[in-house]
């Protein structure tokens, strides 16, 4: 099983690295575009094979150390 | 005597400069604790050194946070061991929740390296006493992410209980946002614990020790601590 | 060898990607005297690139001046090695990384820092000052904001992540380098005499340690790429570039110096471009030895590696060692604390062969000192280079007034602060920088003790391209005057030779003389060259580089208390000017700025001038008789006092001059030779008789003081913070406009 780990800052806090972004996409002239807010993606092999204690595994690695929950969001999906 | 522990994370660049710095003020040769260990020897001060601790990967200070020696660094610091993180030293206190907040990416985006002026926000604490509250000290940056950040409830808190250690300013002591090198909230450069022995500070105060390097502002925060301990000693 | 099935035919479109040459190709299989395997075909390719056998520049390098009492090690090492008394000394090394950077600058740039850095500390050395020399296309180029910004972040990222300060430098915008952009990074390291490593592999049956991280497909043809032309069609080299990881270039650094500290290395050599390739063959033709390399005991980062794919990976953070037998378990400890890779690899062979085994198969089976030493040396065909007339003062315009000049001048690319580049590298960290970026040269101290080593880098492209040979030389003085400047005792320096293509005579003419130039100047400051990198092929579709022969000099500082810098401190002091002021604007930037065009014969050196100046200065430097000094550089007088009073934040008057020459070129002229002192009134008599006896021209031109530049006799003052604006502010806004398109 895999893990596929987003992690994005929460709204609200200052995403100068999105910002940046925003404005190289515009300076290449592609128009239609929004605010841009960047983050992370992880890709975590599992060897454990039950879904709910995955799930438990991958709850405490984000909590405790991939993102740090006073600036930043995470979200998850697990996959075969 | 003086027993200083530097621990030395894998990536840490500025162990070897706070060491030299402690020996030259207090007399006393620090020990280097290497990160794997699984304690700190007892010890007057701990200090968690600035540098690239695992690369900076992840997020600053976060792996350096939960390696093996920080749990017994937090049990000493919570049983009252004087604590000094400076830059990524400051970022593994946050990581590890001994202070509140989080440091992140300058809002230039650019690592700066530079004398900064700061305003020293308390001359009562640990760290602090042989400074002037209100004076102006000039010590040096060099971080990518110093961009202090915290929710306004705990930088309400953090201001209530005069937990604001230091403040970019000009040379003239005003704080305002053109003062600051980095975008970081209220202007704040370090802050301590409720009890002010516990203090993460960006700045490097062990750059500027001696005057040959361009100054000796940074020199009384070491000399604090002496004198502090001597007091709690007394 | 490999069953005659399976070989692959060498056909001549598979050589041509290999960046031989038919003819080298021919004398391939006459060496061999059979048809190369792929392997084979890739080892050589590697070996006889530009890059690694100096083919087209060794016969004229070897007229370099290279040794001299202060010299332990010349070129042909990793690094250069010289004497900083007391058994310490310091190595170093500049080196190009200019094609990957143009391709991908932040990692092109940070694998060059990080290149350099493992030249160094090979060599037993910590280093401690880091330096670049960075050359850009024109500011309103579409590609040079983007690669001004990747190429600096690479930089910061690789030595602020080392923890190795970065002192100094110099960065060029110019049209020239539109599609070529030069990235060379110089390093410095501090090693006691008797504690350097070589890489002679000396001894039979000694294990080859590999160490650091694993090898990728990185970079794969990196080495031939550095030496081949761009075309349009270089984007799509962009998956050779190599990715630099600077936190396990630390733990190397700390790993390695922490084995040195033992006895236990026999020689120790840095995987750089041609990887495995040239460090087994180069450490094993020292050592007089054959060597045996297990490609399956290689740390591997990706799946299926083949034998051709890791004999020229360019993985980075990798160096071999040969170790005194037994000891590999006590070595291997150091490595595992650090989280490095450690395997054994091979074993040295008295053979004589590079034998090369994958899988129980023969890979290649080459005999070492044909491999090492068999590259074709070319004395290329060359025109000399015919250096334009000299530009008489007269010739050039005067501007309306001097004021308005410089004020163009001081916000223009060429003389804007570069403290939005410097501002980005730690340069405090390792506690002994006591000399800052931003002035005539970085100085370190040696740690615990009241030694320094003053670094600087410079080259005025300009001047190179009108005349070679002089530009060169002048070059090389200046190097030498910087490191006067601040009170240190020149001693030796690195080359980084940036041309075009060799294979055109005018340019292999350029080549020809600017090592003549260097040469000369060496020989008469008693200051060699200890070592040195060439870049050639610095073309795009025919169009080639301005020739760029950077200079990296290192000096040793007595005491560092008495070193000088660049600002003025002392309100009433008076600016004194030493050397001989001719009204030089023949390639002045006045000329370029305000008159629009360079032309001419650059500024003459004066050796035996250079030498008296360079001594007066540091005497006075040490007996404390002056507060600041600067060398008197691009833009000329008017902008070295100019850039002493932003530096001190204290104005200056200037009195009118009354001499011969046309004003605007005393004060703009690029004469060579000079310095401007502050000197206290008391002193200032003095120290005019002092120069006027080593029969030095020397006047006062100015007094220290106010918050205002005056220009006696061109109009009102103008304010110093007006000028530090503009000075200041040309950088910062030009990059702004990276995001704000």
């Amino acid at each position: 099983m895999k893990a596929l780990i987003r992690i994005t800052l929460k709204n609200g806090v200052l995403d100068p690295q999105g910002k940046a972004i925003e404005g190289a996409v515009r300076g290449l002239g592609i128009t239609g575009i929004g605010d841009v807010r960047q983050g992370k993606f992880i890709e975590v092999q599992l060897t454990e094979t039950d879904q709910s204690k995955a799930k438990q595994i991958v709850e405490q690695m984000c909590k405790d150390l991939l993102a740090n929950t006073v600036i930043e969001n995470y979200a998850y999906d697990l996959v075969p | 005597m003086i027993k200083a522990s530097v621990i030395v994370f894998p990536g840490s660049n500025c162990d070897r400069d706070v060491k030299v710095a402690i020996e030259r003020i207090t007399g006393y040769a620090p020990n280097m604790i290497w990160h794997g260990d699984a304690s700190v020897p007892s010890s007057d001060l701990i200090v968690l050194p600035g540098g690239f601790s695992y690369g900076d990967y992840l997020r600053c200070g976060a792996m350096a946070a939960h390696s093996p020696i920080m749990k017994d660094v937090i049990a000493k610091a919570k049983a009252g061991t004087p604590v000094l993180g400076i830059c990524n030293g400051f970022q593994v206190l946050c990581e590890s929740g001994l202070l509140p907040g989080v440091l992140m990416r300058n809002r230039s985006l650019k690592f700066i390296c530079k004398d900064v002026f700061l305003r020293v926000e308390r001359d009562d604490t640990f760290f602090s006493r042989c400074y002037r509250k209100g004076e102006v000290i000039k010590v040096p940056i060099a971080h990518a992410e110093g961009n202090y950040f915290a929710d306004t409830e705990t930088l309400d808190r953090l201001e209530g209980e005069g937990r604001v250690a230091l403040r970019y300013c000009d040379e003239t002591g005003t704080v305002s946002d053109a003062a600051s090198p980095n975008g970081a909230q209220r202007n704040i450069a370090g802050i301590t614990d409720p009890t002010g022995r516990i203090l993460g500070m960006m700045p490097h105060p062990e750059r500027l020790y001696e005057a040959a390097l361009g100054g000796t502002d940074g020199r009384r925060i070491f000399e604090s601590a002496v004198i502090s301990l001597t007091a709690d000693a007394a | 060898m490999q069953d005659a099935a399976e070989k692959p035919t060498i056909t001549p479109e598979i050589v041509a990607e290999h960046g031989l040459k038919p003819d080298e190709y021919q004398r391939l299989l006459k060496i061999l005297g059979r048809e190369p395997s792929l392997t084979e075909l890739g080892i050589f390719s590697v070996m006889w690139s530009e890059h690694c056998s100096y083919k087209s520049s060794r016969v004229w390098l070897k007229t370099l001046p290279t040794s001299g009492p202060k010299v332990i090690q010349g070129p042909g090492e990793n690094a250069g090695v010289v004497d900083l008394g007391d058994g310490d000394c310091a190595v170093f090394k500049m080196e190009s990384h200019n094609h990957p950077s143009y391709i991908e600058p932040f990692q092109g740039a940070a694998t060059g820092v990080g290149g350099i850095m493992r030249d160094v500390f090979t060599m037993g050395a910590r280093p401690v000052a880091n330096l670049n020399a960075l050359r850009f296309g024109a500011p309103e180029h579409p590609k040079t904001r983007q690669l001004v910004d990747g190429v600096v972040a690479g930089i910061a990222h690789y030595g602020n992540c080392t923890g190795v300060p970065t002192i100094g430098g110099e960065t060029n915008f110019d049209a020239g380098y539109n599609n070529n952009i030069l990235v060379n990074a110089m390093c410095v390291g501090l090693a006691r005499a008797d504690k350097i490593f070589y890489s002679a592999a000396k001894g039979v049956g000694l294990p080859v340690v590999y160490v650091g991280s694993k090898t990728g497909r990185d970079g794969i043809h990196g080495a031939t790429m550095a030496s081949a032309e761009f075309d349009d069609k270089s984007d799509e080299k962009r998956p050779t570039v190599q990715v630099g990881d600077p936190f396990t270039e630390k733990l190397l650094i700390e790993a390695c110096l922490e084995l040195m500290a033992t006895d236990m290395i026999i020689a120790i050599q840095d995987m750089g471009a041609a990887g495995l390739t040239s460090s087994t063959s180069e450490m094993a033709d020292k050592g007089g030895v054959g060597i045996e390399l297990v490609l399956d005991h290689v740390p591997q980062r990706e799946a299926n590696m083949t034998a051709y794919e890791m004999m020229l990976s360019e993985s980075q953070e990798r160096m071999l060692m040969i170790l005194k037998p037994g000891r590999e378990p006590d070595a291997e400890k150091i490595f595992t604390k650090w989280g490095l890779d450690f395997a054994v690899i091979g074993k040295t062979t008295d053979t004589g062969r590079m034998i090369v085994t994958h899988k129980g198969k023969v890979e290649a089976d080459l005999p070492v000192t044909v491999l090492a030493n068999s590259a074709p040396m070319y004395e290329r065909p060359y025109f000399h280079p015919v250096p334009p007339a000299p530009v008489l003062p007269e010739w050039v315009a005067a501007p309306n007034s001097l004021m308005s000049a410089l004020r163009t001048m001081m916000g223009s690319p060429a003389l804007a602060s570069r403290r939005w580049i410097y501002q980005q590298y730690d340069h405090m960290v390792m506690g002994d920088t006591v000399g800052r970026p931003g002035g005539d040269a970085g100085i370190v101290r040696v740690h615990n003790t009241q030694k320094g080593i003053a670094a600087t880098c410079d080259v005025t492209p300009r001047y190179v391209a009108a005349d070679p040979e002089m530009g060169t030389k002048q070059a090389v003085v200046e190097t030498w005057r910087n490191l006067c400047a601040v009170g240190a005792d020149p001693i030796a320096i690195t080359d980084n030779m940036n041309f075009a293509n060799p294979e055109r005579p005018e340019i292999m003419g350029q080549f020809v003389a600017s090592v003549k130039g260097m040469g000369e100047a060496c020989r008469v400051l008693d200051y060699p060259v200890v070592s040195g990198n060439v870049s050639l092929y610095n073309e795009t579709n025919g169009i080639g580089i301005p020739p760029t022969p950077a200079i990296g000099g290192v000096g040793l500082v007595p005491d560092v208390a008495k070193i000088a810098d660049i600002a003025l401190k002392r309100d009433g002091d008076l600016l004194i000017v030493i050397g001989l002021e001719r009204g030089w604007l023949g390639q002045s930037l006045y000329q370029g700025i305000i008159a629009g065009r360079f032309e001419g014969a650059p500024p003459p050196v004066d050796l035996a001038d250079e030498l008296k100046a360079g001594r007066l200065v540091r005497a006075l430097i040490r007996e404390g008789n002056v507060s600041a000094v600067h060398d008197c550089a691009d833009g000329g007088l008017l902008v070295t006092v100019v850039e002493m009073a932003l530096a001190g934040d204290i104005g200056v008057e200037l009195y009118p001059y009354e001499g011969s020459l046309p004003p605007h070129a005393v004060w703009f002229g690029e004469d060579q030779g000079r310095y401007v002192l502050s000197v206290s009134p008391a002193q200032a008599e003095e120290t005019l008789e002092r120069a006027r006896l080593l029969a030095l021209p020397a006047r006062v031109v100015g007094r220290v003081g106010g918050d205002s530049l005056v220009i006696r006799g061109d109009g009102d003052p103008f304010p110093l913070a007006g000028l530090r604006t503009l000075h200041e502010g040309w950088l910062p806004d030009y990059m702004a406009g990276l995001s704000a398109h």
